[in-house]
């Protein structure tokens, strides 16, 4: 039972839930078996496809009225696929920490760009390199057209250096705030001048934009480049420290620890900056199955949505749901607020989108109703009427499908009440909680109050 | 009393979380003293208005040349002095503005403006500088100030179904409310109750799990509160029937009712005119002015008018020359609005935007937004900017 639990947490950080499905077999592996299964299934590296074509852009600035409209109606149409097919891709795939890695690095390497050609093209590089090595994530990151795009750098020319890239460079994607100097930033913004990207959305360095004369960046002269640069970089410890604190708030705990975070840092400089070996030694570390890392998470509105779908084995026929969801709770896939990704945590929480996460999985479950056994005060007689009368077009308007069989069918069969609710929910069971289940009519109907809890919202 | 015990006291310990007791003290409060409450309402024009088709500076023959067939023509503006005129669109105002309850700041924005929509809104709700990023808004760091009256989340209250960037802090968080029924009704769920009633005090750890309790519990309080408080005002003057329009009523039902809430925050988006601007631009305008128009003379009618500041502000101005498709793209520099009953310089603040010396095609700033949230912390907010704003600004000589 015991390693149920440190499976459970594995599955809940490294990727979006454990269901019943996996539980009979992941349940009896040791945490290091589980670990190597995690990386097995995710060894699988199948880029996303769903924009085809290169939209042309010629129409935008040439074409008439109609043209336009048409270029702007299919820009938007492909958004919406692209962010639907990621949806999907993480709600149904086996290679759970590719894409959980994949959803860090996109709010590491934030971006927005119009051209969801690019956008695909960015969150293909950072799935390819989710647990490959960072320095190859990071070089072709910066080379990415959108990337190049976003920050500008495709205006950064000999003499007339736009310091945009460089400074998020240092600030966000390696070294971090105060390890760096404005000289630092002007001198590698020359080093990036000429970096750019073509229309078809190939990088190219033009030589004639770029100044090749001598600069010094962190206490390195010659003619640098922005290879040269990218390199420094990673020799400095603090960028080896400076990810694994990130890493450490995304899969462990939002207070880094000092001494696991050093300890990540000399795993991750020491191998070269491999991801896998970093995340092998943070998933098998005993401190990461410590009571106070376990159910304290804030899952992210991706994260908790994602783990609704696996759970439950959710299709949508109208895949603009999951969209509107995602707005609703302030987190739209390739929509980051700016270049520093979402401010993770207590950040996703305030009164209405804590409203909302409650009511989500009554609504995508079960037509909106939690069928509750408890007692009413006679003025919510008439609200409980009123949900069970709309249950019907709450379903008509959301037209979800949740797979009720296959998750009943998984449950052990000698589970009880308690033992189901344990399973659902990583933080301990309230005895408020415990009431409740005990006095539910049935494993459905307790099921939607589990998942309608604060304490669901947590990993 | 810490923030923690506080609560368990009053809405679980009591049991009675249904009418917090920490309401009570307020409520025991003189009426003198809640008359003296002053509220700032916040209206928020999203996509980049074009400060300059709004507050016309039609005395500078630039304009007309640089906005050959988008500019407003002279006699079709409404004038407010040699320089500036208001567009004809927004002719509710012109009365507003002649009872001296209107303010212009001109040429309002920051150092090395940025043109994206979102990341320049970002910078003005969280009052950054445009090469940082801050996760928590400026009223929110309001909020979390410890300011006398930020004891609640309907402190600071939006009227919308999601709450911005702008509204929230590191501790507190204003509260999203379209529809104070609604909400209460949401706040109804049978089940949701019995959690927020039962649930023991070891949920209300300093943990993530007692932060969703408590923001459960707040929400259920403030939803009650909400309602109950405002359903005893009904609005009787006429308001436009638009979107702007009943959000600025339900902020008048909300100041008229007496709720304790010091900040609302409104928005109104299509003000993005790329293309066939007149048009598009003059549409939001009439909705913006006509609302605006009614909530003032609804204040004034109530005697709340002299309590109440509103400020409106858009994420960037736009270029001073027109594009080839009847429209204008992002620029810079902006004019500011203010409204209320107290104004200390009425009209037109500062000079019209400068025409002839231009960064790139942009009006350079002369205002730093910041010294206008400065002035509405230190002078009618009650709490020292440098507080909210890091580094202390001036602020300026208008309320």
């Amino acid at each position: 039972m015991d390693n149920v639990k440190q499976i459970k947490h594995l599955y809940a950080r490294a990727g979006f839930g454990l269901r019943f499905e996996d539980r009979a077999s992941a349940g009896n592996l040791s945490v290091k078996q589980a670990v190597a299964s995690l990386f097995n299934s995710s060894e699988n590296n199948e880029p996303i496809t769903s924009v085809q074509g290169n939209t042309d852009y010629a129409m935008l600035v040439k074409g008439d009225k109609g043209a336009k409209k048409q270029f702007l109606q299919q820009q938007r149409q492909e958004e919406k696929e692209l962010n639907e097919a990621w949806m999907n891709r993480m709600s149904t795939t086996d290679a759970v920490l590719r894409e959980k890695m994949t959803l860090f690095w996109h709010n590491h390497f934030a971006c927005r760009t119009k051209d969801s050609l690019f956008a695909q093209q960015l969150n293909n590089i950072q799935r390819s390199h989710a647990l490959g090595n960072f320095r190859d994530l990071l070089l072709e990151v910066s080379k990415s057209p959108a990337m190049l795009q976003f920050l500008n750098n495709q205006q950064n020319h000999k003499g007339r250096p736009n310091e945009n890239f460089a400074r998020e460079l240092m600030e966000l994607f390696t070294i971090g705030r105060g390890n760096y100097t404005e000289q630092d930033v002007k001198e590698s913004a020359r080093a990036f001048t000429g970096w750019g990207f073509s229309k078809t959305g190939e990088f190219i360095m033009r030589p004639f934009l770029h100044d090749a004369w001598q600069k010094t960046f962190m206490g390195k002269t010659g003619n640098l480049t922005g290879e040269d640069i990218i390199n420094r970089l990673l020799e400095q410890k603090q960028t080896a420290r400076f990810i694994s604190t990130k890493l450490y708030k995304y899969l462990v705990n939002e207070t880094p620890n000092l001494a696991h975070v050093t300890a990540m840092a000399n795993v991750f400089y020491h191998n070269n900056y491999e991801i896998k070996p970093l995340l092998d030694y943070v998933f098998t570390s005993p401190w990461f199955y410590d009571e106070q890392n376990i159910g304290n998470l804030v899952k992210a509105p991706v994260e908790f949505l994602v783990g609704l779908n696996r759970q439950f084995y959710i299709t949508y026929q109208r895949p603009e749901v999951q969209l509107q969801i995602q707005k609703a709770l302030g987190q739209v896939l390739f929509y980051p607020p700016n270049v520093a990704g979402w401010p993770c945590g207590r950040n996703w929480i305030d009164s209405s989108s804590l409203m909302f996460r409650l009511k989500i999985p009554s609504t995508l479950l079960n037509g909106g109703l939690i069928d509750f056994n408890g007692k009413a005060d006679p003025e919510e007689e008439a609200y409980i009427a009123t949900i069970r009368n709309q249950q019907q077009f709450v379903n008509a308007k959301v037209q979800t499908q949740p797979d009720w069989p296959r998750y009943l069918k998984n449950i052990p069969k000698n589970a009880s009440k308690t033992d189901i609710a344990q399973f659902m929910l990583e933080p301990k069971l309230s005895n408020t909680l415990i009431n409740n289940i005990n006095s539910a009519t049935d494993i459905k109907a307790m099921v939607v109050e589990l998942v309608s809890t604060p304490e669901y919202q947590l990993a | 009393m810490d923030r923690r015990n506080f609560l368990k006291n009053t809405a679980l310990a009591s049991g009675a979380f249904l009418i917090p007791s920490f309401l009570k003290p307020l409520e025991a409060m003189a009426m003198g003293s809640i008359s003296g409450y002053k509220n700032l309402v916040i209206i928020q024009l999203s996509g980049g208005n074009d400060g300059l088709n709004t507050i016309i500076p039609y005395g500078n023959d630039i304009y007309y040349q640089k906005r050959k067939t988008i500019a407003i023509n002279k006699p079709d503006i409404i004038k407010l002095n040699e320089m500036q005129g208001l567009n004809p669109n927004l002719s509710a105002l012109k009365d507003i503005y002649d009872q001296g309850w209107m303010s212009i700041i001109n040429s309002v924005g920051y150092p090395n403006p940025d043109r994206s929509h979102f990341r320049s809104m970002d910078i003005w709700q969280t009052g950054s500088e445009a090469n940082q990023f801050l996760t928590t808004g400026w009223i929110g760091r309001y909020l979390d100030s410890n300011c006398q009256s930020c004891k609640n989340p309907y402190t600071a209250v939006e009227v919308d179904d999601t709450l911005s960037l702008a509204m929230k802090g590191e501790k507190m968080k204003g509260i999203a409310v379209q529809d104070p029924n609604k909400l209460y009704q949401t706040t109804r769920e049978p089940f949701f109750k019995d959690l927020v009633h039962d649930h023991g005090d070891t949920n209300l750890n300093e943990d993530n799990l007692g932060y969703l309790y408590k923001t459960m519990i707040e929400t259920y309080s403030s939803a009650n509160y909400i309602q109950k408080t405002s359903k005893t005002y009904n609005v009787t003057c006429e308001y436009p029937l638009t979107g702007l329009g009943n959000q600025l009523k339900t902020v008048s039902k909300f100041i008229n009712s007496g709720l304790q809430t010091r900040v609302y925050y409104v928005s109104l988006s299509g003000f993005d005119t790329h293309v066939g601007q007149q048009n598009q631009q003059g549409r939001q305008l009439k909705i913006y002015g006509d609302a605006v128009a009614a909530f003032m003379y609804d204040l004034k009618q109530s005697g709340k008018l002299d309590d109440t500041l509103v400020m409106t502000f858009s994420e960037f101005g736009r270029r001073v020359e027109q594009n080839a498709s009847n429209g204008t793209d992002h620029g810079t520099a902006n004019n500011i609005l203010l409204f209320g009953g107290k104004l200390k310089k009425a009209g037109i603040y500062n000079d019209a935007p400068d025409l002839a010396q231009l960064d790139n095609g942009d009006l350079k700033y002369a205002v730093d937004f910041r010294d206008v949230y400065a002035t509405l912390l230190d002078k009618w907010l009650d709490v020292n900017n440098s507080q909210v704003l890091g580094k202390g600004f001036k602020g300026l000589d208008v309320i």
